[in-house]
């Protein structure tokens, strides 16, 4: 019981973040690959992805602070940041680098700014949300 | 964890070394890893493909890295695009397939791909998050197998193992000794199912080398090696012979190697070697000239031809003939002469020529051939050759080669018809004659060389050239069409040969190795017939021949069938004569045309001269002729009318090969150009008979 419980507690979590947009099919496909010989495999991959984007947010950051904006640049650390935000499934992250994109496109400093905003804002939250999801799977 | 940065190397081998190895052996010889590769199992393919993963993105090549191992194949990952060549380098069969990423910060993902292609040639698969169609067309025009958009589905790995079959399957056309050319035939191409017969095999051939062009270079490099086998102007001769024998349509590397009977040469060695008349961009040159011929043949109109050409051919074969003399034309005038050596363009006339073997006259055979082709020899000589044209038998089936170049040239009878023109048509002789194709076109002198033909005029040697030009694929592998095409041009003239330019071009433009491999001599130094088109490759209706190969239309340029008679100039001295075409266009479709009025030797259709004839073929040719030959140009005077004749060595393969074109191309009036060339009496006269 316990431990359907808790599965249940997996499924619902993980239904509610499908749900809720913050993850999409990749994740599926990801968990797909999971198996005996790598049995955290999913959790790996969002460590990975984590660590990796800090270091792009870090990078971002400090664009932004170099006036005037070298939105090429920009650019290309989005278009990195949607690359691995995408390999994971991470639905509203990617979204959200689509929108910086646009912004360096239209050369928007302003809506650059916003947009990075968003962005870590909800490349934060999943991670919140995917702590928890991993937490509980440890669990079971 | 952390995936740290930083090179990451790390080879995860799925699959136990037995199974890579069959693999590889199925495979046909991957090569490393596996060993022994003898046994193949097949079932196990695509199980332990060999896999490189380059991506600077960590979490990707994590996530790929495991898509791969779990569809089990092996796989090496790399962070680094450098770090990914070098390993490529140091194991040059240690991989099948490699997957890259298109933004990599050492070094761009297409630069990869292109150092790949050249260094290794195998298949390469882009991947980017970002799918907007220029940068997946970047990906195309760079040679990327396949372009992947991330994120990268398991189920999209799957089936890389294609990639990696296709290219063998490409590469082992060319090797294997029972999957040869013959066997792999299916024709493909939906476009040419009509003449999927007979282009057949050529269209594999030609489909194969498309995609290896440089997998023939890389041969020696890949695990099957084969000792390079020189081609002697003798082998050469020997192999056109037996192409000849065979009929362009069931010249299979297996037959012709049979025919040849040459000890020691293997299969694969005749198949390459085929592969090389077959223009690498035109392979659907042969076909649809096949198909052109076809119609032609079909379509001919009973005499229209001309009233020269063959007397009365047989009706098939007459009109075969002119569509030849149409093809050839349309080939030559299809602007592509500049691309075609003048060799080709002897090569196909010598094809056509070669049909009649029995032609009565040596010159006779070959002047109607020539007629039809460049429809520049003028109506009494045409009399002759179609009467040996006629005789040749196998009208219809020697068309194969070229629509009125008598596949059953005989190489003598391009020595004859040589002889009697003047046409030094060594355009592209050397095309032609180191193929050793029709024997004579080497031999003969200047003038007589392969334009057997040619006798009739110098407009004939024109022809050749124009031919060759024309035919010669753009850019493409021409070597093939080189030689084909020229009409045989005896190198030896090379002074006064048509300027073939259009053979030596490698054209540039077009790409077509216009005789690049075929070595083919400068026709166009020579002879100031042609008005020293020089390069015929070049669209540059240098004399009127228009390199660009309209015969094929698809290939080159829309539809322009030009037969480039124009460009023809090549050492046509007798330019006018041939160059007519290029008014004409329309009805022939382009080729014919540039024969137009009498001069036009050979405006296979558009020009109908006597118009009888040509009205046919043109169709496709029509109209495009950027080829045009100025046939006004052809009157440069230098008269190398000869030049035709010599080609014949290659004629045979270049009539084979227009044929074949031809009869995709439908609506090449060639049959108009019978009547028009020569027929108008330009410098007919001055041909040597």
């Amino acid at each position: 019981m316990e431990q359907s419980h808790i599965k249940k507690q997996i499924n619902f979590i993980k239904n509610s973040l499908f749900e809720q947009g913050y993850l999409d099919e990749q994740f599926i496909q990801l968990e797909d690959l999971q198996d005996d010989a790598n049995p955290n495999f999913v959790e790996e991959i969002v460590t990975s992805f984590y660590s990796d984007s800090t270091r792009l947010i870090r990078n971002v950051e400090n664009a932004l602070e170099n006036y005037p904006l070298d939105f090429c640049k920009l650019d290309d650390y989005m278009h990195q940041f949607k690359g691995s935000s995408s390999s994971i499934g991470a639905k509203k992250v990617k979204v959200e680098c689509t929108h910086f994109q646009e912004c360096c496109k239209a050369r928007n400093s302003q809506g650059c700014i916003r947009a990075f905003q968003q962005m870590k804002q909800e490349h934060a939250t999943l991670k919140r949300k995917l702590e928890a999801y991993f937490q509980i799977s440890r669990n079971e | 964890m952390n995936l740290g940065g930083g090179q990451v190397v790390s080879k995860q081998s799925m699959m136990p070394s037995s199974s890579c190895t069959s693999w590889k052996s199925t495979a046909g010889g991957g090569g490393s890893g596996g060993g022994g590769g003898d046994g193949g199992v097949p079932d196990q393919f695509p199980a332990g493909l060999r896999v490189l993963v380059v991506d600077d993105d960590p979490t990707c090549l994590m996530i790929l890295e495991k898509m791969l191992r779990n569809c089990n194949y092996e796989v090496t990952k790399c962070n680094r695009a450098e770090v990914a060549l070098s390993h490529l380098r140091e194991n040059k069969n240690g991989f099948d397939v490699v997957i890259s990423d298109v933004h990599m910060p050492d070094m761009d993902g297409f630069k990869l791909l292109e150092h790949i292609g050249i260094e290794m040639d195998l298949p390469v698969i882009m991947m980017s998050a970002d799918d907007s169609k220029s940068v997946v067309m970047k990906g195309v025009t760079h040679g990327a197998c396949d372009y992947l958009i991330k994120p990268v589905r398991i189920e999209a790995l799957r089936n890389i193992w294609q990639h990696v079959v296709r290219k063998r399957k490409h590469e082992w056309k060319d090797f294997e000794p029972s999957a040869s050319a013959d066997e792999q035939k299916p024709p493909e191409e939906p476009d040419y199912s009509s003449s999927a017969n007979e282009g057949h095999n050529w269209k594999n051939t030609k489909r194969r080398k498309e995609e290896d062009d440089e997998a023939e270079e890389r041969d020696d490099s890949s695990s099957l090696k084969k000792p390079r086998v020189v081609w002697s102007v003798e082998l050469h001769q020997q192999f056109v012979a037996a192409v000849n024998q065979l009929g362009i349509d069931k010249a299979v590397p297996k037959k012709i190697l049979e025919l040849m009977n040459v000890p020691g040469l293997t299969r694969e060695n005749v198949a390459s070697h085929l592969q090389t008349f077959l223009p690498h961009n035109c392979k659907n040159l042969v076909q649809k000239y096949r198909l052109y011929l076809r119609r032609l043949s079909g379509s001919q109109h009973p005499g229209g031809l001309s009233t020269g050409f063959m007397g009365s051919p047989e009706a098939g074969y007459g009109s075969i003939s002119s569509l030849n003399g149409l093809d050839l034309q349309a080939l030559a005038a299809s602007g592509q002469l500049g691309q075609l050596p003048p060799q080709s363009l002897a090569t196909l006339q010598a094809a056509a020529l070669g049909r009649s073997t029995n032609s009565k006259s040596p010159i006779s055979v070959p002047v109607i051939d020539q007629r039809n082709i460049f429809s520049f020899e003028n109506p009494k000589r045409y009399t002759e050759v179609q009467s040996q044209h006629l005789t040749s038998n196998s009208n219809s089936k020697h068309m194969n080669l070229l629509p009125g170049i008598p596949t059953n040239m005989e190489p003598k009878q391009f020595v004859n018809l040589h002889q009697s023109s003047q046409h030094s048509f060594n355009m592209n002789n050397q095309v032609l004659i180191q193929m050793g194709g029709q024997s004579q076109s080497q031999n003969q002198s200047p003038n007589q060389s392969q334009i057997k033909t040619q006798t009739q005029t110098p407009s004939q040697g024109l022809r050749q050239p124009v031919l060759s030009n024309e035919m010669l694929p753009r850019g493409g592998v021409v070597d093939l069409a080189t030689t084909v095409y020229n009409p045989v041009v005896s190198v030896s003239q090379a002074s006064s040969l048509v300027d073939f330019s259009m053979n030596h071009k490698t054209d540039p433009s077009n790409g077509y190795p216009l005789g690049g491999n075929l070595g083919i001599s400068n026709i166009t130094a020579t002879s100031s017939t042609l008005q020293g088109d020089g390069s015929l490759d070049s669209k540059v209706p240098r004399r009127g021949i228009v390199p660009s190969y309209d015969i094929f239309n698809d290939l080159n340029q829309s539809g322009y069938r030009d037969w480039g008679l124009q460009d023809v100039g090549l050492t046509f001295d007798q330019s006018p004569v041939l160059l007519q075409q290029s008014n004409r266009s329309s009805d022939m479709g382009g080729q014919n045309r540039n024969l137009n009025s009498g001069k036009v030797i050979f405006s296979p259709s558009g020009t109908h001269r006597n118009g009888s004839n040509i009205g046919q073929p043109c169709n496709s040719y029509v109209g495009e002729n950027p080829l045009r030959v100025k046939a006004e140009n052809l009157h440069d005077g230098s008269s190398h009318n000869s030049l035709y004749n010599e080609q014949y060595g290659q004629d045979d393969l270049l009539a084979a090969v227009l044929k074949h074109q031809q009869q995709q191309q439908e609506g090449v009036g060639l049959g108009q150009t019978e009547s028009e060339f020569g027929f108008d009496g330009y410098a007919l006269d001055n041909l040597p008979v």
